[in-house]
């Protein structure tokens, strides 16, 4: 912000910024790893990749899916599934309020997405979360949506895959949202007695309640580079313990480093590498 | 003396008082039991009236109280011939988390359960009864141990959370909670949860799916901390109690929102008031929910327990 605009109002400062006239919003962007200014149509069709330096930027659950999912085959379920505020709660604003807003915001119901569809002509069924809507925390919406997933892959014997990006569970629906961490690792385990797949892939950020029931049951876990994957945030362990963490603490690379996960792969490459793991894993 | 909180001055200015009384009653000739039992029964009106009427917050501070019963004296008051069995094969043993087999009258059961000790040196020994990974890989092999030798398992909840330390996510924590949460979804053996004091969180709930789950009246069970909810959501621990309020994590309240199956009561003014009373209503409580799931044919208790985790959160969306 340049001296001038900070003399100004803040009501003529919003105004004057961003949203010019004549110049199209946010036309270029600039990668918060290596400082390049990239051209967004550019990122866009690189799958929200730098393509200076492999960062990876959030990448909407839809269009994850799109990329994911072989052309045009992917049929969303449970797609009208939204959420009541049956605690009413309040903070410094209304969980009803909230829900609204993100829903107008994102686009989306509730933080999760879920797909039925093909990857390179085999079924497939695919669950991604929206970081988005409230954080891409996990509520009873999710939890639901996540379990209709699953039974959809029962049905139609075919893997599962579930893409998570997620700060948790969902506070503001309480107790409820807790138990979902429950219900998810139940289906989980009904669905391996089935002999399918279940590959988890974990994207930045993935903690808490989805990283500590879902995200770390995976038959295979995959994360993007770099992306934060933990139980707790690393500002409550840094508060906790009074230390300094070490460095990449919480990264993909730290987990597969320690043996939490299997792979680490580019998402300009996940759906050939998952394509290529499941041929692998199911009956030929 | 009686640790008193916050709320319970003017309880506690009057058993002071009482106790004025009683002590002057020794060395004055003057007859004054009239009196006294004249307070007694108004700080027992007293006791009634400010336990009647709760707040969560009021509650969760009963829940953490220092004097609050432990796994431990429950474990004392309501088995025999308690075997604690250590370890979880890999790495340590978690003091955090306690297990082992135990009667319950004649019945052999497996007992788990956090234990946030009680003195100093202790209550670091058991790092305050938050677990590292370890001790829910203890609690997982117990768990199996139980579903092969077909024990029932009794689970007592009493966490702040699992512990967020350096170690605990290098050991991925993660994966120990959901590990538990998944192999208790199918185990094949009765299982019923009670919350004792504190259920915090994720740390909580991998001791906490089964076939029942109880709650002792002044417990609490809540997805993050009154404190950890109120510096996110409201960008201030200091409005935890507003937090408590909103979350709703309260027995009574959870009961009324169909997330727990039954609420315990406790005696006036808290379990640590009298443990053995409170041991012995409990003990009583399992044995018969114990009776009950023992009934059933593995198979239908399986689908039944499957059919309840599925049903959680059936009420938002409806």
């Amino acid at each position: 912000m340049s001296w001038l605009s900070k003399l100004l109002p803040s009501k003529i400062r919003t105004s004057s910024e961003g949203k010019g006239a004549n110049v199209p919003e946010g036309l270029w962007v600039s990668c918060p790893q290596c400082k390049g200014t990239l051209y967004k149509p550019e990122l866009e069709r690189n799958s929200e990749v730098c393509t200076k330096c492999a960062y990876h930027f959030y990448l909407n659950a839809r269009a994850r899916l799109s990329q994911f999912l072989d052309e045009g085959s992917g049929q969303e379920l449970a797609a009208d599934l939204h959420a009541r505020d049956l605690l009413k709660f309040k903070d410094t604003k209304r969980y009803k309020d909230r829900l609204v807003h993100m829903q107008k915001k994102s686009g989306e119901k509730d933080a999760l997405v879920v797909m039925a569809g093909q990857l390179k002509q085999k079924p497939i069924v695919v669950a991604v979360f929206e970081y988005a809507f409230i954080g891409g925390s996990m509520g009873a919406v999710v939890g639901e949506k996540f379990v209709q997933g699953v039974e959809r892959a029962v049905q139609e014997k075919c893997p599962f895959v579930c893409v998570s990006a997620s700060g948790g569970a969902r506070m503001q629906e309480g107790l409820m949202s807790l138990f979902q961490m429950a219900k998810t690792s139940a289906a989980l385990q009904s669905f391996h007695q089935q002999q399918l797949p279940y590959i988890s892939i974990l994207t930045n950020p993935t903690m808490g309640g989805v990283s500590a029931s879902l995200s770390m049951l995976g038959d295979i876990i995959i994360a993007e580079p770099k992306a934060l994957i933990g139980f707790a945030g690393p500002r409550v362990i840094e508060q906790t313990v009074r230390e300094i963490l070490p460095e990449g603490f919480q990264t993909s690379e730290f987990l597969l480093e320690h043996g939490h996960i299997d792979l680490i792969v580019d998402r300009r490459e996940i759906r050939d590498r998952v394509a290529s793991l499941l041929a692998k894993l199911l009956p030929r | 003396m009686q640790n008193f909180l916050d709320f319970e001055r003017p309880i506690a200015e009057l058993e002071a008082k009482i106790g004025e009384l009683a002590r002057m009653g020794d060395d004055v000739s003057v007859n004054i039991s009239g009196e006294l039992r004249r307070l007694q029964a108004k700080s027992r009106e007293l006791t009634l009236q400010i336990f009647g009427n709760l707040s969560p917050w009021q509650v969760t501070q009963l829940a953490r109280h220092p004097l609050r019963p432990h796994t431990l004296d429950y474990i004392s008051r309501i088995f025999t011939d308690f075997d604690e069995l250590h370890g979880d094969r890999h790495y340590t043993d978690d003091k955090a988390i306690v297990g082992g087999i135990a009667y319950l009258e004649q019945r052999p059961v497996m007992v788990i359960g956090h234990e946030k000790g009680r003195k100093t040196k202790e209550k670091v020994e058991r790092n305050f009864g938050m677990p590292q990974p370890e001790g829910y890989r203890k609690a997982l092999r117990l768990f199996e141990l139980a579903e092969r030798f077909k024990l029932p398992i009794l689970t007592f909840i009493d966490t702040a959370g699992a512990y967020p330390g350096i170690a605990a996510e290098e050991h991925n924590q993660s994966e120990a909670i959901a590990r538990n949460l998944y192999v208790l979804a199918g185990l094949k053996t009765p299982v019923i949860c009670t919350v004792i004091g504190e259920g915090g969180s994720g740390g909580a709930l991998a001791l906490g799916v089964g076939d029942y789950v109880m709650m002792l009246q002044y417990s609490i069970y809540s997805v993050i901390s009154p404190e950890g909810c109120a510096s996110i959501l409201w960008k201030s621990a200091e409005k935890a109690a507003e937090a408590a309020e909103a979350l709703k994590i309260n027995a009574e309240n959870l009961f009324k929102y169909q997330l727990v199956d039954r609420v315990l009561p406790e005696p006036l003014g808290g379990a640590h008031r009298n443990v053995d009373e409170m041991a012995q209503h409990l003990k009583a409580e399992l044995i018969l929910q114990l009776d009950k799931v023992m009934e059933k044919p593995i198979d239908l208790l399986l689908t039944e327990r499957y059919a309840r985790l599925m049903h959680y959160g059936q009420s938002v969306f409806e």
